[in-house]
C-alpha cells in the first residue's frame, strides 16, 4: 500500500490562518480537510447589547482587507430594520468608496498574492525582479484604490467616515475630481494587466458550479440587489436564510454553507461574472473576451482573469461616479431607534456577505448573524481541491502541494472573515 | 553584510495592521530591499528560520496554543514590536473579557464543546516582554515605517505620546465637542492617526488607545454633562482598546449592569 500525505501547515498569501491536510491511499483520496485554525473572535456575541450605531465599526474589524463590506452590510441591515433608505448621491458615494475597496483588494490579490503561483514565484517581491512593470503598475493601481478609500472614507484600512444612514461628512467635489487623471491612467493600466493575466499559464479544470450573486436591474451589482443564481433562483435578501443553511461537518468541526437541499454553491468573482455578465460595461466584456474568457467561467484558476476584469469594471464605474458627483445636501439620512429585524448584503470582493440584526426598542442589538463569503465557499473549495488532487496525482508532493495552495488562493479566501462564525475549532487537546 | 531579518506574526486579528505594510505602495520595494523578509505569511510562502532581528506581532492571545506560540516568537526575536490595538491590549475581541465566556461560545457556536479558546483576549505584553508598542486599529503606516527605520538605525522611534486632541489643534480642526456637543475621546487618546475622526466631524472613538496618565474620569463627567447615559459612557470606553487598563477601569466605573 502506498500512502501519501500532503500537508500545508500554514497557508501563505491569504488573509488569516488556514491549513490543508490530504491523505492519499493507493491513489485514492481518503481524507481531505481544508482547516481554518484562526481562533474565533465571537463577533456575533460581542455585538449583543451594543447600540445599532456601533455595528458598522465593530464588524469592520472582522476583516482589514474588506472593511467596507462590513461597514456597508451592517449599515444597510440597520437601515432596513429602522425603515430608512439611503439613495441617490449618498448611495452613489457608497458605490464609489466600495469601488476603491474592490480595486485595492482585487489588485492586491491578483498581482501580489495569486499571480506568483502562476509564474512559479514564492512571492510578488521575487516576481518583481523579472516582471517589474507588472508589480509597479499593480502597486500604483492599488494605491489609487486606497486613495479613493481615503478621500471618501478618511482612512484606507477601517475607514472612519461611514455610518448607519450614510456618512459623517461628504467629500468636496474638487477632492473627487482630483482623482480623474489617475483614474484615466488606471483604466489603461488595468487593460494592460488584464492582457498580461490572460497570457498566464492556466491549469486546467472545469467544474459545474451553482453560482450565487447579487443582481441589480442596471448595474454590475455591488452594493445591493436581489439574490440570483445561474440556475434561475431570484429571491429577495430576507429569503436567503430560507434557501441556504450551514452544515456541521464532523470531519472538520466546521459549518459549511450549502443550499437547503444540501448542494455546495459558489460566491465571488466567477459567480458575479456568470450571473451579471450582461451588466458589465461593453469595454470590459470586450477586453475580457480578448483575454480569453467568455460569459461563463467554470475554471476556478481563471478567477484571476475575472478579478482583473472586475478591476476594470470598478474603475470605469468609479470614473463615471466621480464625473457625475454633486455634493449631497446632507451627509446622512436621519435614523431613529426602534425594534425590528433588518437585512443587508453587498458583494464583498470575495462574494456576498450577508448581515441580519434584530434590534430592541432602544436601538440595542438583540441578535446578530453574519455570513461571510469564505464560509459559503468552504464546501466548494474542498470539492475543487479534491478534483485538483485526483487529476494531478502524477505530480510530486512539492508541486502538488503548491498546486493545492494555488487552488485555495483561487478564492482569495479571507480566513479572518470566515472564522468569527466558523463553528470550527481545532481540538488542541 | 547580511540584511536584518524581518518577521511578521499573526495572532487573533483582522489582518488590517499587517496589510498596512503591503499598503506602503511607495516604500514597499525599499523596505524589501533594506531587510530580508524572513517570515511574512500574508505576503510570501517562502520562510526562513530564526532568529529574527525584528518581529512585528499583530493580534491578541486568545488560545492556549497561541500563548505558547508567542513565547517561541519572543525567544527567536531580538526586537519585538506589538502592532495595533489587538496586540497592544487585546483588541475588539477583548469585549469577551467582560462577558460570560461560556455564554459567548453558546451564542455563536452550535457545538460549544469543540471550542477551545481562553476566556480572555489579551495583548502581547501580558505574555512576553515587548520592546515597542505601536498603537492604532489599524496602525498608521507612516508610523510603522518610522518604527522600522528607527530599528534599522538603532535609535528610538519618534512616535508622539501626547493626546489625540493636539492633532486637531495642529490641523486646525474645529473641536466637535465644543462646536456640536459631540462626545470625543481625543483628550485621553494617544495621538498618531493624524486626527482623522474629528476631521470628518465625528468624535474620536479611541482606536489608538489611552495616552499616558489620561484623565478619563474628568472626560466621563463631561460626557455625562452632555447627556450620555452610563451605559453609553461605558461602551464608549469598551471598544477597540476595551482591555487597556485606563479604559477598562473607566468603563467598569460606569457599568451598572
Ligand atoms: S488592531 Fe485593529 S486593524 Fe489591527 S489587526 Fe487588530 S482589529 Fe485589525
Ligand atoms: S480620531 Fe481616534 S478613533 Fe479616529 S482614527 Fe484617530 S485615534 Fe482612531
Amino acid at each position: 500500500m502506498t500512502k501519501r500525505k500532503i500537508k500545508v501547515e500554514a497557508l501563505a498569501r491569504v488573509e488569516g490562518e488556514g491549513a490543508l491536510d490530504v491523505t492519499i491511499r493507493n491513489g485514492t483520496i481518503t481524507n481531505l480537510k481544508f482547516r481554518i485554525y484562526e481562533p474565533p473572535r465571537f463577533f456575533e456575541a460581542l455585538l449583543v447589547g451594543r447600540m445599532f450605531t456601533d455595528a458598522p465599526d465593530i464588524t469592520a474589524r472582522i476583516c482589514g482587507i474588506c472593511p467596507v463590506a462590513y461597514l456597508l452590510g451592517a449599515s444597510q441591515a440597520m437601515e432596513d430594520a429602522l425603515g430608512v433608505r439611503v439613495e441617490g448621491p449618498l448611495r452613489d458615494l457608497r458605490r464609489l468608496v466600495y469601488a476603491g475597496e474592490w480595486i485595492e483588494s482585487h489588485v492586491l490579490h491578483v498581482a501580489m498574492l495569486h499571480m506568483p503561483d502562476f509564474l512559479g514565484f514564492q512571492d510578488a517581491l521575487r516576481m518583481a525582479h523579472d516582471h517589474p512593470q507588472i508589480v509597479e503598475s499593480a502597486l500604483r493601481l492599488k494605491k489609487l484604490g486606497n486613495r479613493i478609500l481615503e478621500v471618501i472614507g478618511g482612512r484606507a484600512v477601517h475607514p472612519v467616515n461611514l455610518k448607519v444612514g450614510g456618512f459623517y461628512s461628504v467629500p468636496r467635489k474638487a477632492a473627487l475630481r482630483a482623482l480623474l487623471p489617475e483614474l484615466d491612467w488606471a483604466i489603461g493600466a488595468a487593460g494592460t494587466l488584464l492582457e498580461a493575466v490572460g497570457r498566464l499559464p492556466m491549469p486546467e479544470l472545469e467544474r459545474d458550479y451553482l453560482f450565487v450573486a447579487l443582481r441589480h436591474p442596471a448595474e454590475y451589482a455591488v452594493v445591493d440587489g436581489r439574490l440570483a443564481s445561474n440556475q434561475g433562483m431570484d429571491i429577495a435578501l430576507p429569503e436567503y436564510f430560507d434557501h441556504f443553511r450551514e452544515d456541521h461537518e464532523a470531519h472538520s468541526n466546521a459549518l459549511h454553507g450549502r443550499t437547503n437541499d444540501g448542494r455546495p454553491y459558489h460566491v465571488g468573482p466567477l459567480a458575479r461574472w456568470a450571473v451579471n455578465h450582461d451588466r458589465l460595461h461593453p469595454d470590459v466584456q470586450a477586453a475580457a473576451s480578448k483575454a480569453g474568457i467568455g460569459p461563463v467561467v467554470r475554471n476556478p484558476f481563471q478567477s484571476i482573469i475575472v478579478r482583473t476584469a472586475e478591476v476594470l469594471q470598478a474603475l470605469i464605474d468609479a470614473r463615471a461616479l466621480v464625473e457625475a458627483y454633486e455634493e449631497p445636501d446632507a451627509p446622512a439620512v436621519p435614523v431613529e431607534p426602534r425594534a425590528g429585524t433588518g437585512y443587508g448584503c453587498t458583494e464583498a470582493p470575495r462574494g456576498i456577505c450577508v448581515h441580519r440584526y434584530t434590534l430592541n426598542d432602544d436601538g440595542t442589538i438583540a441578535a446578530a448573524t453574519i455570513v461571510p463569503p469564505t464560509a459559503q465557499n468552504q464546501p466548494t473549495i474542498e470539492d475543487d481541491l479534491r478534483a485538483v488532487v485526483e487529476s494531478n496525482l502524477a505530480l510530486d508532493d512539492e508541486v502538488l502541494k503548491w498546486r493545492c495552495e494555488q487552488t485555495i488562493r483561487n478564492y482569495d479566501p479571507c480566513i479572518s472573515c470566515a472564522t468569527h462564525f466558523l463553528r470550527l475549532t481545532i481540538d488542541r487537546g | 553584510m547580511p540584511r536584518p531579518k524581518l518577521a511578521v506574526w499573526k495572532f487573533s486579528s483582522c489582518d488590517g495592521c499587517q496589510l498596512s505594510l503591503l499598503d506602503l505602495e511607495d516604500e514597499l520595494m525599499a523596505v524589501a530591499g533594506a531587510v530580508e523578509i524572513a517570515y511574512f505569511l500574508e505576503a510570501t510562502r517562502a520562510t526562513a528560520k530564526g532568529p529574527y532581528d525584528i518581529s512585528l506581532v499583530e493580534g491578541s492571545i486568545t488560545t492556549a496554543h497561541d500563548a505558547q506560540r508567542i513565547q517561541k516568537v519572543r525567544k527567536q526575536s531580538k526586537m519585538l514590536v506589538a502592532i495595533g490595538a489587538c496586540a497592544n491590549s487585546g483588541g475588539i475581541q477583548a469585549l469577551k473579557n467582560f462577558a460570560d465566556h461560556e455564554d459567548f461560545i453558546r451564542r455563536v457556536y452550535a457545538r460549544p464543546g469543540y471550542i477551545s479558546t481562553l476566556a480572555t483576549s489579551t495583548g502581547i505584553a501580558d505574555h512576553v516582554p515587548v520592546d515597542f508598542e505601536l498603537r492604532g486599529c489599524p496602525v498608521n503606516k507612516h508610523q510603522l515605517v518610522e518604527v522600522l527605520t528607527a530599528a534599522l538605525s538603532g535609535r528610538k522611534p519618534n512616535v508622539p505620546r501626547y493626546a489625540e486632541c493636539m492633532e486637531c489643534k495642529r490641523r486646525g480642526t474645529v473641536c466637535v465637542t465644543v462646536a456640536r456637543g459631540e462626545p470625543c475621546l481625543g483628550p485621553v487618546v494617544q495621538a498618531g492617526c493624524g486626527g482623522l475622526c474629528p476631521a470628518v466631524g465625528r468624535g474620536c472613538y479611541g482606536c489608538f488607545g489611552p495616552m499616558e496618565t489620561p484623565n478619563t474620569a474628568a472626560l466621563a463627567a463631561r460626557f455625562a454633562d452632555l447627556g450620555r447615559t452610563p451605559a453609553a459612557i461605558r461602551d464608549g470606553f469598551r471598544l477597540f482598546n476595551a482591555n487597556a487598563e485606563a479604559f477598562r477601569e473607566e468603563g467598569d466605573r460606569h457599568d451598572q449592569a
